[in-house]
């Protein structure tokens, strides 16, 4: 498919790109916690949040001037420095990571409007051509948010929460990079723009019908990698209290809810380019509906298995990773790399 | 949801399935197989088949379980015992208490107090009536006592108040006059009876 002519990406235009990435992507952290307080209480015949506002969703409101107004505690022997960078650590390289990925569809914006009239603002804040290789290593250097946070606190959950993150997120960057390296090798480039154009022949086009496989792998990392469910072993409440952020509080607290949250963004866009056909338009559906609508699925998706899935023990995590998902993994890129040759 | 359902609400139909579990695989082999039966086997499936129909039937079927209590309030039981109630006599609107004093005879806790007299038409008549809800235990031995139906015991659970001379006083008990048509006749704990009718039997006057 021939690409069509975009106009020069200009500095303002990545600048109101950034601005927008981070004031969306911040909203709607705030409101995947209603979101998902809803979806898990419907799932278990609770109403959920319905007094703060029309279906309680004021709820994000009053949540957040709750976090604004706590007192910011920072234990006796904590490493107070440390203790107070982690959780920016975290959020930052959520949003870092975001800068890469396509979130929106890119658009001009209308002559009229004073000042910013006709600037080209781009899908992509930062079109780099090792583009997925970015937002995995950025996703990756995540891991020292929650691992500095732990260690700082001088607490054992802390400590123990810290130490699991370590294991879970090094183990599983090794099957998402596996899992993602074939549909690299079938598109021949790292850039996410590369991927959306090679899927935008339609369904059929979808890269999920040749790399089954490497979806499902590429999904259970992520699930891992973003600490949901079945996976969430980070900080889970009946085994280490809170594990790395235990001994947070307010403002701080809420950086590491909003980290996870982008995060989560991040993984289900992520899986929607990559695998099932990214942000093109579809029959009638425009592109931007298009990705919302994946986008959302997949955070659904989330929650649904969040409500559904009991999580599993660190041995089995271990297990699962070392043992059966990162053999399937190389399993596949063989078989890929094979079936390209022949 | 009516009383029924809600009385049957975390009732199953007994109709457990016991799980075959199989034993424990010893052999590398039969472990592997395992793992391979299990993953193929879309038992992960099935519980998100389970949690999604539970969110279609809450959100479409109105088969959510909360109550939001203090906007709306779980039937309950006409044999529950909660705070007393004085009923009146439907055709003329008078409080049905004789004046008896059985409810005060038979009360374990001491709680009932009442003083009688009788009025111009030597009719016994009430003049003082309390209970002392911080005694009362609820027993139900009043309302089964009462000869007349005239004490029973109401619906109203909520017992939070800032005088507990709030619920203890005759009047505050008895049925408003204008509330007479709303009047439900008590068929809990010393109620006669729905089969009262076929229960009675002759004076035995033979002895």
């Amino acid at each position: 498919m021939e690409a069509a002519v975009l106009p020069e990406v200009t500095s303002i235009g990545v600048a109101i790109k950034a601005i927008i990435i981070l004031a969306v992507i911040a909203a709607i952290a705030g409101f995947g916690t209603y979101i998902e307080r809803k979806v898990l209480a419907f799932m278990q015949r609770r109403l959920g949040p319905t007094h703060v506002g029309p279906y309680g969703l004021l709820q994000l409101v009053a949540d957040g001037i709750k976090l604004f107004t706590k007192e910011d505690i920072i234990p006796q022997h904590a490493n107070r420095l440390i203790f107070m960078i982690a959780p920016v650590i975290m959020a930052a390289t959520a949003f870092i990571a975001l800068s890469a990925v396509p979130v929106f569809p890119d658009f001009t914006i209308p002559e009229w409007i004073p000042l910013l009239g006709g600037v080209f603002v781009p899908s992509i804040a930062a079109d780099i051509n090792v583009g997925l290789l970015f937002v995995l290593g950025m996703m990756a250097t995540g891991l020292y948010g929650p691992l500095l946070a732990g260690m700082a606190q001088s607490n054992k959950w802390g400590i123990i929460g810290s130490a699991r993150t370590a294991i879970q997120f090094l183990s599983y960057e090794v099957v998402t990079g596996l899992s993602v390296l074939a549909p690299i090798m079938l598109v021949g480039s790292l850039s996410l723009a590369d991927f959306n154009a090679h899927q935008a022949g339609g369904i059929a086009s979808w890269l999920v019908w040749q790399q089954p496989v490497a979806f499902v792998l590429f999904l259970i990392a992520g699930f891992a990698e973003t600490n949901r469910t079945p996976f969430d072993l980070l900080e889970h409440e009946s085994e280490i209290i809170s594990g790395y952020v235990t001994e947070y509080s307010g403002l701080r607290w809420g950086l590491f809810f909003i980290g996870e949250y982008a995060n989560m963004v991040t993984i289900s866009i992520l899986a929607s380019v990559i695998f099932i056909g990214g942000y093109n338009d579809w029959g009638f559906l425009p592109a931007w509906l298009v990705m919302i609508m994946k986008v959302a699925f997949f955070f659904f998706f989330m929650l649904w298995a969040r409500a559904s899935w009991p999580h599993v023990r660190p041995d089995q995590l271990m297990w699962v990773c070392w043992k059966v998902l990162m053999p399937i993994a190389v399993i596949n890129v063989l078989i890929t790399g094979l079936v390209m040759m022949v | 949801m009516n009383l029924e359902q809600l009385s049957n609400r975390n009732i199953g139909q007994q109709t457990y399935k016991m799980v075959d579990l199989k034993p424990t695989p010893s052999t590398g082999v039969k472990k592997f197989t395992q793992v391979v039966e299990r993953t193929f086997k879309g038992e992960l499936f099935v519980g998100l088949y389970v949690t999604f129909r539970e969110m279609i039937n809450a959100l479409f079927k109105g088969e959510m379980h909360t109550f939001k209590y203090p906007l709306e309030k779980m039937p309950i039981s006409p044999r529950y015992r909660a705070i007393h109630d004085m009923l009146r006599l439907l055709e003329s609107g008078h409080y049905r208490c004789i004046g008896c004093g059985l409810c005060e005879k038979i009360c374990i806790s001491n709680c009932i107090k009442m003083e009688t007299r009788y009025d111009e038409n030597q009719r016994k008549e009430v003049s003082e009536y309390t209970i002392n809800f911080g005694r009362c235990i609820f027993c139900g031995y009043c309302a089964e006592v009462c000869p007349e139906l005239a004490i029973v015991h109401g619906g109203r659970y909520e017992n939070a108040s800032e005088q507990r001379a709030s619920f203890s006083l005759f009047e505050d008990m008895l049925t408003p006059i204008d509330a007479l048509k709303q009047q439900k006749e008590f068929d809990g704990f010393g109620a006669i009876s729905p089969n009262a009718d076929e229960n009675i039997k002759k004076t035995p006057l033979a002895y």
